[in-house]
């Protein structure tokens, strides 16, 4: 396997050639903040918190899709990329209605640890607050839009590890909703295998469980690298 | 079809013109085609039993449309604004003076036609009217001459660079296709023109579509490509249209297809049609939209050089960019590169629009200035107006206020004033236009285009678009002008795409030099805060923290 | 009075009260305050007037009506510090969910008509009830605040640090010692 080795925030580290810089910062315990980002599914760049600043590019890179190269030089901590964190997270809390008292991943979501981490202890924004609809059709499971952060985690679980493809994004811009089948209700969804893997992955309370109350949603994401590592072990047998 | 049978078929229809007594050109592009130019076509045709009257494309001052030219022998005369009932006049040449475009007229006269010089001239739907005009030559002159990295030599020496805004160089860009491995290859057009105020390429592909053929064609044989698609969007009927029977004429005649020209070298094109997204002229967007994906974009790198159309490497380039190879190809590098400044070669084709005499399409050299361009090409402001300010770029642009007309339009000089050359669009401000409100108008428009993948550019726009909503309103406070600001500054470097990381421009350009004009509708209007003396608190870091600055932590 | 000692005060706009009753559920502290400052005017004490001059003031809940809004401004300009206190105050949080339900006669139709079963009747022509503002905001979306404390509701131990921090005049650093909800 070859190596390539880099500096990250003044440290060298060596990686894998191939591996992102998100990767290769986690195996030596350098955090960087992610949403959209889980182990097991494909990289979209999409939440645009693990962007850092790589010399000689003049645009801040997501660590999740930028593969090391040797020499490279990059920084993830810095009081600009803090600030844009800051504020991209404001961004999401203000997007759609995130009530986190009354939420049932309340102390258990990923935004809301996201938020703590960086500091954003208020939004300078107006809270769009739009109206949208909460699906419970399904027998098991419910999708709230109002907590949605089209992070597409759902969407990639199902095509990508499930094999369902039943959730896709509908609409563009501020109207991007995530759906299942063609805009069907959950529960009338040919497609769901009700395996519950979208369930598990979704960073915040959009996905849930019916029988969850406020709080009450803990969910296992880390299965989707264990399952993925599995299969490729078989594969490569 | 061989080099030797072009040159035949192209002589044969040049004799079929002269033996022509009178030959009749309609404008059956998408402007004069609002204005009713097919009535006109009609009439003409009416009028001239036996005569040569045939559609062509763009010819330029699409304000002033329908626009006809009425050849007899070697005189040609050009009528504007011509009605079906005027047809037979003009046919006689026994018209009002009104509709006579005067020979001398600067609108023409100022304007050097390269990407354009067929527009307007050929009749777009045949292939042999192309041909006589010279379309493919360059072609065959490439596949007989040049090896493939000489082409990309050509290229780059003659210093053309990528029309769709960024301004890349192109036979840099042609290069690195070339040298990427891999079997199969692909080469794109992208003629996804969307920036509000743009036409350039619908009229490229509307009135000269073998002239973007023959650039994917050299393009192809120069990057080692043998399939190429064109992307155009779909409310562009009349190019689609055009473009899906010049593929089919020059693949049915052997110009396309498994042996282009006779040679060893093939190349397929496909003509694939855009569903409404702005987004897609994003080439990552585009890519994904003709694999049959929802338009979105990834993160670049890596960039379609590398991996693009189905995972393959893939040169992408826009409708005009394309256009222009086969005049470098045919006229040499060093032609093209003595036209325009030293960063800047050859000529750009603009969409004039706005408060301005004369809009249209025009080509010039680089380096004209705007002002030659508004006042002597499209005939100064309307109803007797100050000029204010000339957006270029569209969305991802900038306002340009009057003090800097005197600038040759560059893509260095444009982005020095904090604007950008873009594809093209140019619109012209008067005095009456409220600058606040054309940067709210461009943030509608990236709001509403915004595919929805990133958040920056998802709830950003929506976000800066209430805060010029709000100060439109004169609701706004210093605070929201300085939030304002800051969200520039994230979105323009956060966002995934150019959509997103060029959406604040039309607000800080416009702030740039019209910041008067946000202040007037603020009025130093603060939030309201205490009348008492502040408490003051020390920082954890040991200084004096500024207690009226909020909960920062 | 002394004019010595730090002055707070603490209010009540559009919320449930339960910051107030996390405040309250500083039990023993509530003596150590005392001893270190005023509380001059508060839901808990018996003040009718605003005082001129404050130090810090801590206003719970979003501003959802006329009342709401008069009382933040009254406080904002006589205090030298202003804290949003809780999860309304910072993000208008449960309060402002009635914004999904329209403007203040959809609110007002749905709660006490649609819903009622004894009486149906809307409220607006009693003028002892303050009319309803057209969106419930959170409070830095009218005036200049100083300090966010979120938290549905802050812990008591966390209104303990900030107000001790702030009294031994340092800005308090919440890293760690928050969240939402």
């Amino acid at each position: 396997m070859s190596v390539r080795t880099f500096t990250l925030n003044d440290q060298l580290i060596t990686a894998a050639a191939g591996q992102s810089i998100l990767a290769a910062a986690r195996e030596h315990g350098i955090a960087i903040p992610t949403l959209c980002e889980l182990e097991g599914l494909s990289t979209v760049g999409a939440c645009r918190l693990c962007l850092v600043e790589v010399a000689g590019s003049q645009r801040l890179l997501p660590a999740c899709t930028t593969e090391v190269q040797e020499g490279m030089t990059v920084v993830s901590e810095s009081p600009r990329l803090k600030h844009y964190r800051q504020t991209i997270l404001e961004l999401f809390l203000a997007e759609r209605n995130h009530v986190c008292a009354v939420c049932v991943s309340n102390n258990h979501c990923e935004l809301q640890n996201r938020a703590v981490e960086q500091g954003v202890t208020h939004v300078r924004f107006d809270y769009l607050m739009p109206t949208l609809p909460v699906d419970m059709s399904h027998d098991r499971f419910g999708v709230d839009h109002n907590r949605c952060i089209l992070c597409t985690r759902c969407v990639r679980v199902c095509d990508e590890v499930e094999g369902a493809h039943t959730w896709d994004i509908m609409g563009r811009g501020f109207q991007a909703r995530v759906i299942t089948d063609m805009a069907e209700p959950w529960g009338d969804s040919t497609s769901c295998t009700s395996c519950g893997k979208c369930v598990q992955v979704c960073p915040t309370g959009a996905l849930f469980d019916k029988r969850a109350t406020a709080g009450g949603m803990v969910k296992q994401p880390s299965f989707v690298k264990v399952l993925q590592h599995a299969r490729a072990r078989k594969e490569s047998q | 079809m061989t080099e030797a049978e072009l040159m035949e078929c192209g002589e044969k229809e040049r004799q079929r013109f002269e033996a022509q007594p009178l030959r009749i050109g309609c404008c059956m592009s998408s402007g004069c085609l609002s204005n009713g130019s097919a009535a006109v076509l009609e009439a003409l045709r009416a009028s001239a039993l036996g005569s040569d009257v045939f559609p062509v494309g763009c010819m330029g001052p699409c304000s002033r449309g329908p626009l006809v030219w009425v050849r007899r022998g070697s005189e040609i005369r050009t009528y504007q604004q011509l009605r079906p009932e005027l047809a037979a006049r003009a046919v006689e040449g026994a018209i009002d003076p009104r509709h006579v475009v005067s020979p001398d007229d600067p609108f023409f006269s100022r304007q050097l036609r390269i990407v354009t010089s067929h527009c307007g001239v050929i009749n777009p739907e045949r292939l042999e009217d192309a041909v006589a005009g010279g379309a493919y030559r360059a072609l065959a002159q490439v596949l007989r001459e040049w090896e493939p990295a000489r082409v990309c030599e050509e290229l780059t020496r003659s210093g053309l660079r990528g029309r769709g805004g960024a301004g890349y160089p192109t036979g840099v860009k042609w290069n690195l296709v070339r040298k990427a491995s891999g079997g199969q290859k692909f080469v794109i057009a992208n003629g996804d023109e969307g920036d509000p105020g743009a036409y350039m390429d619908r009229a490229v592909m509307e009135s000269d579509p073998h002239r973007v053929l023959e650039g994917m064609a050299i393009a192809g044989y120069a990057v080692g490509a043998n399939h190429g698609f064109i992307y155009v969007r779909g409310e562009y009927p009349t190019a689609v249209h055009r473009l899906d029977m010049a593929v089919k004429q020059a693949t049915r005649r052997g110009i396309l297809g498994k042996s282009v020209l006779g040679t060893k070298f093939e190349f397929h094109v496909e003509v694939r049609i855009g569903a409404g997204a702005f987004v897609c002229g994003e080439e990552t967007a585009l890519i994904a939209s003709i694999e049959g994906g929802r338009g979105m974009p990834r993160p670049r790198p890596p960039y379609p050089a590398d991996v693009g159309l189905f995972g393959k490497p893939t040169l992408i380039n826009n409708v005009e960019t394309l256009a222009a190879v086969a005049p470098i190809c045919e006229r040499g590098a060093d032609w093209f590169a003595s036209i325009g400044t030293p960063t800047s070669k050859g000529t750009k084709v603009f969409a004039l629009s706005g408060a301005v005499v004369n809009t249209g399409l025009i080509e010039v050299p680089m380096g004209t200035t705007l002002r030659e361009i508004v006042f002597d090409i499209g005939g100064g402001i309307p109803g007797g107006k100050r000029l204010k300010a000339v957006q270029t770029g569209g969305p991802s642009g900038g306002c340009i206020p009057e003090q800097f007309l005197d600038t040759p339009v560059d893509y260095e000089s444009l982005t020095r004033l904090g604007s950008i050359m873009g594809s093209g669009g140019m619109i012209v401000m008067d005095e009456t236009s409220s600058m606040v409100d054309v940067a709210r108008f461009f943030m509608e428009f990236c709001r509403d285009e915004s595919c929805g993948k990133c958040v920056p550019c998802r709830v950003g726009t929506v976000q800066m678009h209430r805060l010029l909503d709000k100060i439109m309103a004169e609701q706004a406070t210093l605070e929201d002008l300085a939030l304002l600001e800051d969200l520039c500054d994230v979105v323009r470097h956060t966002s995934l795409c150019g959509l997103g990381q060029s959406a604040p421009n039309p607000v800080l350009s416009t702030l740039r030099y019209f910041r008067h004009e946000y202040e007037a509708r603020i009025q130093n209007r603060r939030r309201l805060t205490s009348t008492r003396r502040p408490l003051e608190l020390v920082s954890v870091n040991g200084s004096v923290a500024a207690p009226a600055k909020g909960g920062s932590i | 009075m002394s004019s010595t000692r730090p002055r707070l005060a603490t209010a009540w706009l559009g919320g449930c009260s339960g910051c107030h009753m996390s405040f309250l559920d500083l039990d023993e502290r509530l003596f150590d305050l005392a001893a270190a400052a005023d509380v001059l005017f508060s839901p808990v004490v018996d003040a009718k007037t605003i005082p001129p001059e404050i130090d810090i003031t801590l206003i719970e809940g979003a501003v959802a009506n006329e009342d709401n809004l008069e009382l933040l401004k009254h406080l904002r300009e006589r205090s030298r510090f202003l804290i949003a206190f809780g999860d309304c105050a910072v993000t208008g949080n449960v309060t402002a969910l009635r914004n999904l339900a329209g403007g203040p006669m959809l609110v007002l139709a749905r709660s006490y008509r649609d819903e009622s079963n004894l009486q149906p009747q809307i409220p607006t022509e009693l003028p002892v009830i303050p009319p309803l503002v057209d969106r419930v905001v959170p409070i830095h979306q009218v005036v200049q605040v100083d300090f966010h404390m979120p938290g549905c509701p802050p812990h008591p131990d966390l209104i303990w640090y900030c107000v001790t921090e702030l009294l031994a005049g340092r800005v308090p650093n919440l890293t760690g010692k928050w969240k939402f909800g």
